[in-house]
């Protein structure tokens, strides 16, 4: 029990701003050999005076094989200091780190060395099941009263999807979030307006849509997911669904303004069905009725079909596949993976419905396989992906693999992967680190989620503005 | 009730006033959630009135009991339960979940009862009360409502000045270093007082 909060707590996104520069990342590296290695978290050294600086210090591999490690969180964060449910004198140690095809969630334990974690408790896929009737556990958001996470299906992995909540100090399942669920079905992210006691939860597909790899039949007849669902966090209560449109395919990642007096955000939807494009919308609070409106559209990329996979080379164009985004703490500049096209965007979003293109770095990408400026020589395959913005917001740190089914499919010739780092200056522009690249490539694992330690743009969230 | 129990009532409200959990952290976070001093000052009555709620509320019971069983008695009785709490208060850390940001007045004063409630600020109080001889019916109501009313002023002064404190001046940057853990305090101040109520 701690004395005084835990260090790394702050009351709003400005204060955290001002908390010192992050010193390592963690990592999920997931397998796509398939052959009985298990997946691993990764610890990359981010102090630039230490001699590993951009090198990866340890990897923890995970006791079984097949988890897929995607998404992964803290068990608790700032949102320990929120003033109806206080208890700040708790640390910010414990990983807890879902497996999106096993469905088995593991807490890892930072505190007795940060370098190297270590497994404290395991929760089994028909302890999850038995619990909460979900499998496929995604997303961990530190809430202020338990541990939330979502999960992509049911036990049999078809719809529902949606969120659980685990015990702050246990870390056992309590159970099912949603008391009353309403039309949703789909599921995938899911954030918060704490300053307005709402949750908005998106959607991607049903683990029976996605496994297999993307279905073509699905996305061309528009039933992956397109809509965002507005909930009562406190009641637990659906109360509004917002249709982004059924072209825009796959609706993932949701990024509040971290201000909780502010009320709205920003989601990216993968690809359009009508032109290939990939989009960002802002969805906000109109007198009480919650809303979205279309506000970036990065197009599709002519292409020599010859370069292409299999399902893009009828196209002749390369889809940008935007599949995450990241907002700096200030809600001040949104960075946007282009994952097909192989570029990390950039954009001013201090008017949240005019956004304002500020920076663009280019790394791999289905045909462009751009090098990364410390190797020149050396095509790179995948594109920016997961990305991870410092809470001081100067500098981006990402990956390259997607999900390993759809890496195939995008990326036949496969994913080597690494962590890449740009630096974000203050008129919003970007530029590669020519000395930042941590390569995975001799490991032989995919790289996905980026957490760094201490908090990061996505990691906290606060009830001060 | 002599001087020094006025004293102790009095000092335990100030010190409740004093914890971030017992509300006036609340109350500056909805006033900087509607940017507004007076939203602070509007959240303060309900949140000291649910707390002064549950102290009358324990205050009340235990002069109940005393009217009807041997002063040993209760003073005993009294003992093991403010002591079992503090310790149950050392042990466990829990905390009551109902509310979010957007709270009505009387929401508020519900949480502020609750939050009182859970962290034991009415039985922190018992042992004073049981200074006095009386066991009248009238007196013994008389003092529930003065001792609830010298706690409550003491709270209430208290909590109002530090969330004015911080809204106007500090800012909650203050809370990262100044937020003491007071449950380690607050389960010694239970326990102690649970043993004072035999030895007095």
């Amino acid at each position: 029990m701690l004395v005084q909060p835990d260090p790394t707590f702050y009351p709003s996104a400005r204060e955290a701003m001002r908390g010192p520069r992050e010193r390592h990342a963690y990592v999920a590296l997931l397998d796509a050999q398939g052959e009985g290695r298990p997946d691993a978290l990764a610890t990359v050294d981010l102090d630039p005076s230490s001699p590993g600086y951009g090198s990866v210090a340890n990897v923890t591999d995970m006791p079984v094989a097949g988890d897929e490690l995607h998404h992964f969180g803290w068990n608790v964060c700032s949102a320990a200091l929120c003033p109806y449910a206080p208890h700040p004198h708790v640390e910010r140690r414990y990983l807890i780190v879902p497996g999106l095809r096993s469905s088995r969630v593991y807490v890892l334990d930072t505190k007795p060395d940060p370098l190297r974690p270590t497994l404290v408790k395991t929760i089994e896929p028909a302890t999850l099941a038995e619990r909460t009737g979900y499998s496929r556990p995604h997303t961990v958001h530190c809430g202020t009263d338990a541990i939330y996470v979502s999960a992509l299906g049911d036990t049999a992995g078809d719809a529902p999807g949606g969120v659980f909540m685990l015990d702050h100090d246990t870390f056992e399942p309590l159970g099912r979030w949603e008391v009353e669920r309403g039309p949703q079905r789909l599921h995938y992210d899911f954030w918060w307006h704490l300053g307005h006691d709402t949750m908005i939860t998106s959607e991607w597909g049903t683990p029976n849509m996605i496994e297999a790899g993307p279905d073509l039949d699905l996305l061309v007849n528009r039933k992956y997911g397109h809509r965002l669902h507005v909930w009562d966090l406190r009641k637990r209560v659906h109360l509004q669904e917002i249709d982004l449109g059924d072209q825009h395919q796959m609706a993932l990642e949701l990024r509040p303004a971290h201000d909780p007096t502010k009320t709205y955000g920003f989601v990216n939807t993968v690809i359009s069905v009508e032109d290939l494009s990939a989009n960002i919308f802002t969805w906000y609070l109109d007198d009480g009725e919650w809303k979205a409106e279309k506000v970036i559209t990065i197009p599709a990329e002519p292409a020599d079909p010859a370069l292409l996979p299999e399902p893009l080379k009828g196209f002749g164009a390369v889809p940008p596949l935007v599949t995450d985004i990241s907002l700096t703490l200030d809600d001040r500049i949104l960075l946007v993976s282009a994952w097909g096209t192989g570029e990390l965007l950039a954009y001013d979003v201090s008017d949240p419905f005019n956004p304002r293109q500020t920076g663009s770095v280019r790394i791999g990408g289905i045909v462009g396989r751009t090098a990364h400026p410390g190797s020149p020589g050396t095509a790179r395959n995948g594109g920016p992906q997961m990305v991870e913005t410092s809470r001081d917001g100067r500098r981006v740190y990402f990956t390259n693999s997607l999900y390993r089914t759809w890496d195939d499919v995008f990326y036949p010739d496969g994913v080597t992967s690494w962590l890449a780092k740009a630096d974000l200056a203050g008129d919003g522009s970007l530029s590669l680190d020519a000395g930042f690249l941590a390569d995975f490539a001799g490991d032989g694992r995919r790289a996905h989620q980026v957490r760094l330690q201490g908090g990061d743009a996505s990691s906290d969230s606060y009830c001060f503005p | 009730m002599d001087l020094t129990s006025w004293l102790i009532t009095a000092g335990l409200g100030a010190f409740h006033g004093l914890n971030p959990a017992m509300g006036w952290l609340f109350a500056v976070a909805l006033g900087l959630q509607e940017r507004s001093r007076a939203a602070v000052l509007r959240a303060l009555p309900p949140i000291v009135l649910g707390h002064a709620g549950l102290v009358l509320l324990t205050l009340t019971l235990v002069a109940a009991a005393r009217t009807a069983t041997p002063p040993k008695f209760v003073s005993y009785g009294v003992a093991g339960l403010v002591c079992c709490f503090g310790l149950w208060r050392l042990l466990r850390r829990r905390h009551p979940r109902w509310v979010g940001m957007r709270v009505t007045r009387w929401q508020l004063a519900g949480w502020s009862f609750l939050m009182a409630g859970a962290h034991g600020a009415g039985l922190m109080l018992l042992p004073v009360t049981l200074r006095g001889e009386d066991t009248a019916v009238l007196a013994l109501t008389g003092q529930a409502l003065a001792s609830t009313a010298a706690h409550t002023l003491a709270m209430l002064a208290v909590t109002t000045g530090l969330a004015l404190l911080v809204y106007d001046r500090l800012g909650v940057a203050v809370l990262r270093k100044a937020w003491f853990n007071l449950d380690l305090a607050w389960g010694v101040a239970l326990v102690g007082a649970g043993i004072s109520a035999v030895l007095v």
